[in-house]
């Protein structure tokens, strides 16, 4: 990657922080105006002491606003969350996970189709050409990824191919002791994979979870079944995962891991440099995200640079306005790069604090 | 900082995720261990076939010979540890940085693991039972005028670990003379061992493919059981629980292994005092060898009161004191919760600790920085107390009534059997009852073992069958 000098990093930085405040100010006139914004916020509004719209100019002044709550998002009405111009337009919902209790809803119109186009132009074409199927091996049901990556593969010119995965009853049979019976459902979707892998020539391109990842690569060569990259997120990824992937696991196909989740979009990586030592690193989409390491007993300090703290997402388009959520994930603070003059994190994995309280599944 | 690698076929692989063990009296960083992820094992396993055709290049005989010349180098030499080497003296003062454990227990589980390899063809003919080893070579024979032959049930033994003691290790290093490939998963506080009897046995000429050495998460140590033709696991209740109903695998969870004098004996009982402390007290109390309940027909109080006075003299010493008898928990907040458990069954009406008095002291200990537990000695009114059949990672004993006609259905699961009795009829019943795993009938210490008796399961049948065999006449 190229590096540029100070200045011109201090220039893009700033420029960059400018088109998201200011983005910021057009998101909050949009929520908190009854001929577009939606109920939840609208209501929200009026039980303040403050006018958002007024007195919200900067990213940093969404801190009045405190975090976001978690139940907020559990049960519904669902269409406390459509926004007033949007309210004719068909209306899609995603879920998240499910590791923990009521799944978490987000409604959506075209979000999800903008932030995989925004994400389409950060692949490179070598490794998932114009015109190339795909096959997606995710989970499905009410997840966003479903749609998304089926999306990313239509705006690329090519056919999506699916299987089914509900990670939801992998979960469940790891919670129950069926081991057994999770690798059994493991290799049922492998299975259905390979099958579609070995009839269908174009497919090149691919996206998956890690472990599934791990458990293709132990039955084929994806370089020797003409897939050219593979896009893979979903579950925690650590360098060490990163390493063998690209050294063992991938003969060569390009790997493009992501961080995302249905709340916020996806977090594009870093591409990978040796002085990286296969940290994996993320830059979110900003300004339509953001995300910001913040220290996990004082939430309002955002760590320095290189420190460990829990991660908090901000989402700021007009279909959905969430401020500050802390979510269930740590990481390391990261500087800016030239390709994202914005702070990113490294090595996301599930928040120290929780670990004897959530299973990762397979997806 | 040490770094201790992963073994993949025997090549060293540094990982990026690693994990810093501290030395557990000063808490600093003493050794960074690269940590397995799943993925990697299950792709190393994919081809393990490869790895018992290594091994099967040389006869048993000469397998022997190797674990013989294994022993020396285990023992006495300097052998590679990651980018460094390590010498004998290494080797034990980083085993007790890590566990605890004082420099004379280190020496003496080091010695009973030589004893093993030195001693692998007794070993073998116990666990054999007398065959002759050329059967294992041909795959068939004929053996006091019978034709026999036996199959490998895998081409891999995967092991989990424990930490608590070394001398566990001598459990599974015939593997090696079977033609058996080890995948090992090293207890998290003590890697070395394992590592060392790795590099051992690969420069007795044992070759490097057969050994694969993942220290690894949870989830990587199952993989390692189901991805192994035959497993192995040291753990507790909860861990070995899980595998159960696999066949595949044997277990190895605690003991609660009892020295039992019965109505016969029992007015002698100050004649086997000395087995009952050593019984309790050698290695600090941390093999599932060590007796944690001491049942006897009569004289349960004057029993507990003389084991107490004798535990009782037993105090923390520093790690390089040869007087040693107890060691301190790595992790104190473990101690912790271990003293806070026996409080509470001792709020139960029905026990009393009998050391107490003696000690003048805490149960709970600190010496130089270290928590420790002291030898603890409850007396018990019934088999049916909550404290009546516990085992813990220090010297720890119940004294427990129990009927003579009783035994041996009111110990439950029990590892070794110490029945002091000259009774035929209890006798019987102990030998014939599927509960007692290893018995020793007589004044014979829990820790005592014999290298020609098989101990927690026959190595040699969890990996061979046997089959019908029959040749035709030319």
């Amino acid at each position: 990657m190229k590096s540029l000098s100070e200045t011109d990093m201090q220039i893009r930085r700033q420029a960059a922080r400018e088109a998201l405040d200011a983005w910021t100010r057009e998101v909050i006139a949009w929520h908190f105006n009854p001929a577009t914004g939606c109920p939840f916020w609208l209501d929200y509004a009026r039980q303040l002491d403050w006018q958002p719209h007024a007195e919200i100019q900067t990213y940093a002044d969404l801190a009045r606003f405190g975090n976001f709550q978690d139940e907020w998002l559990r049960g519904g009405p669902v269409r406390r969350w459509v926004p007033q111009a949007y309210a004719d337009r068909p209306i899609y919902t995603f879920e998240t996970g499910g590791s923990t209790g009521v799944p978490k809803s987000r409604i959506a119109i075209d979000d999800f189709r903008i932030d995989y186009e925004l994400f389409s132009a950060t692949l490179p074409t070598e490794a998932f050409p114009q015109g190339a199927d795909w096959l997606m091996i995710g989970p499905s049901g009410p997840r966003r990824l479903r749609l998304a990556v089926e999306h990313l593969a239509q705006f690329r010119g090519g056919i999506c191919f699916m299987i089914d995965l509900d990670p939801r009853w992998f979960i469940k049979l790891l919670k129950m002791g069926e081991n057994e019976m999770a690798q059994v459902y493991k290799n049922h979707v492998i299975d259905q994979a390979l099958t579609l892998l070995k009839a269908h020539d174009n497919i090149q391109c691919v996206f998956t979870t890690p472990k599934l990842l791990e458990a293709l690569c132990e039955k084929v060569s994806l370089q020797r079944l003409g897939i050219k990259g593979v896009f893979c997120g979903g579950t925690e990824m650590t360098p060490q995962f990163y390493r063998f992937a690209v050294e063992e696991l991938l003969d060569g196909v390009y790997f493009a891991p992501t961080y995302g989740n249905t709340l916020m979009g996806l977090a594009t990586h870093k591409p990978l440099e040796p002085a990286d030592n296969y940290a994996v690193i993320y830059y979110p989409p900003v300004p339509r995200a953001c995300i910001e390491v913040v220290d996990a007993d004082d939430t309002e300090r955002v760590v320095e640079y290189g420190e460990t703290g829990r991660i908090r997402l901000t989402t700021l388009t007009k279909e959905f306005f969430m401020p500050r959520f802390l979510e269930r994930d740590e990481a390391e603070r990261e500087k800016p790069c030239a390709l994202y003059p914005w702070d990113g994190v490294r090595n996301v994995r599930p928040f120290s604090r929780f670990h004897t309280q959530v299973v990762e599944g397979v997806y | 900082m040490l770094h201790i690698p992963i073994l993949r076929k025997g090549a060293p692989y540094k990982s990026l995720d690693v994990v810093t063990i501290p030395h557990h009296r000063t808490r600093q960083p003493l050794v960074e261990i690269s940590q397995a992820n799943a993925g990697l094992i299950r792709r190393d396993l994919l081809p393990q076939h490869q790895s018992k055709q290594a091994l099967q290049k040389f006869s048993t005989q000469e397998l022997i010979a190797m674990s013989a010349r294994a022993a020396e180098y285990f023992l006495n030499d300097s052998l590679p540890l990651g980018d460094c080497v390590q010498s004998p003296q290494d080797y034990v003062e980083q085993l007790s940085a890590t566990t605890g454990m004082p420099f004379v227990f280190v020496r003496k589980n080091r010695q009973k693991i030589f004893a093993a390899l030195t001693e692998m063809q007794s070993v073998l003919d116990g666990l054999t039972r007398g065959l002759d080893l050329q059967i294992l070579d041909s795959g068939a024979g004929t053996h006091a005028g019978h034709s026999l032959s036996f199959y490998p049930r895998g081409d891999t033994l995967g092991i989990v670990l424990p930490s608590n003691s070394p001398g566990v290790h001598s459990l599974w290093v015939p593997a090696i003379a079977l033609k058996t490939a080890l995948v090992l998963k090293p207890g998290a506080a003590e890697p070395w061992t394992p590592y060392r009897l790795i590099q051992a046995f690969i420069k007795a000429g044992v070759p490097r493919e057969a050994f694969y050495y993942y220290p690894t998460s949870h989830v990587g140590a199952s993989e390692i059981l189901r991805n192994t033709g035959r497993g192995m696991m040291f753990g507790d209740v909860a861990a070995v629980g899980k595998y159960k109903n696999d066949s595949r695998i044997e277990l190895h969870g605690p003991g609660y292994s009892k020295v039992v004098i019965a109505d016969d004996c029992i007015n002698d009982w100050e004649k086997y005092l000395d087995v009952m402390v050593t019984s309790i007290l050698e290695n600090g109390g941390r093999s599932c060898l060590n007796a944690s309940g001491i049942w006897v027909t009569s004289h349960a109080e004057e029993i507990a009161e003389a084991l107490a006075e004798r535990l009782a003299s037993v105090v923390p010493r520093d790690a390089d004191d040869e007087q040693a008898q107890i060691a301190p928990f790595a992790d104190g907040n473990v101690a912790e919760r271990i003293s806070a458990m026996i409080d509470a069954g001792l709020a139960d009406d029905g026990a009393t600790e009998v050391t107490a008095k003696f000690r003048n002291t805490e149960r709970l200990a600190t010496h130089q920085g270290c928590t420790y537990l002291l030898p603890t000695v409850v007396r018990c009114d019934s088999p049916e107390h909550t404290l009546a059949n516990k085992e813990f990672l220090f010297p720890f004993a119940s004294v427990v009534n129990v009927k003579q006609d009783e035994i041996p259905e009111r110990l439950g699961k029990t590892l070794v059997v110490t029945a002091i009795t000259k009774d035929e009829k209890l006798i019987e019943r102990l030998v014939s009852s599927p509960l007692v795993d290893r018995l020793n009938i007589g004044a014979i210490p829990t820790m005592q073992i014999g290298w020609d008796q098989p101990h927690e399961g026959n190595l040699f049948e969890h990996l061979y069958a046997r089959r019908a065999f029959q040749r035709a006449s030319a």
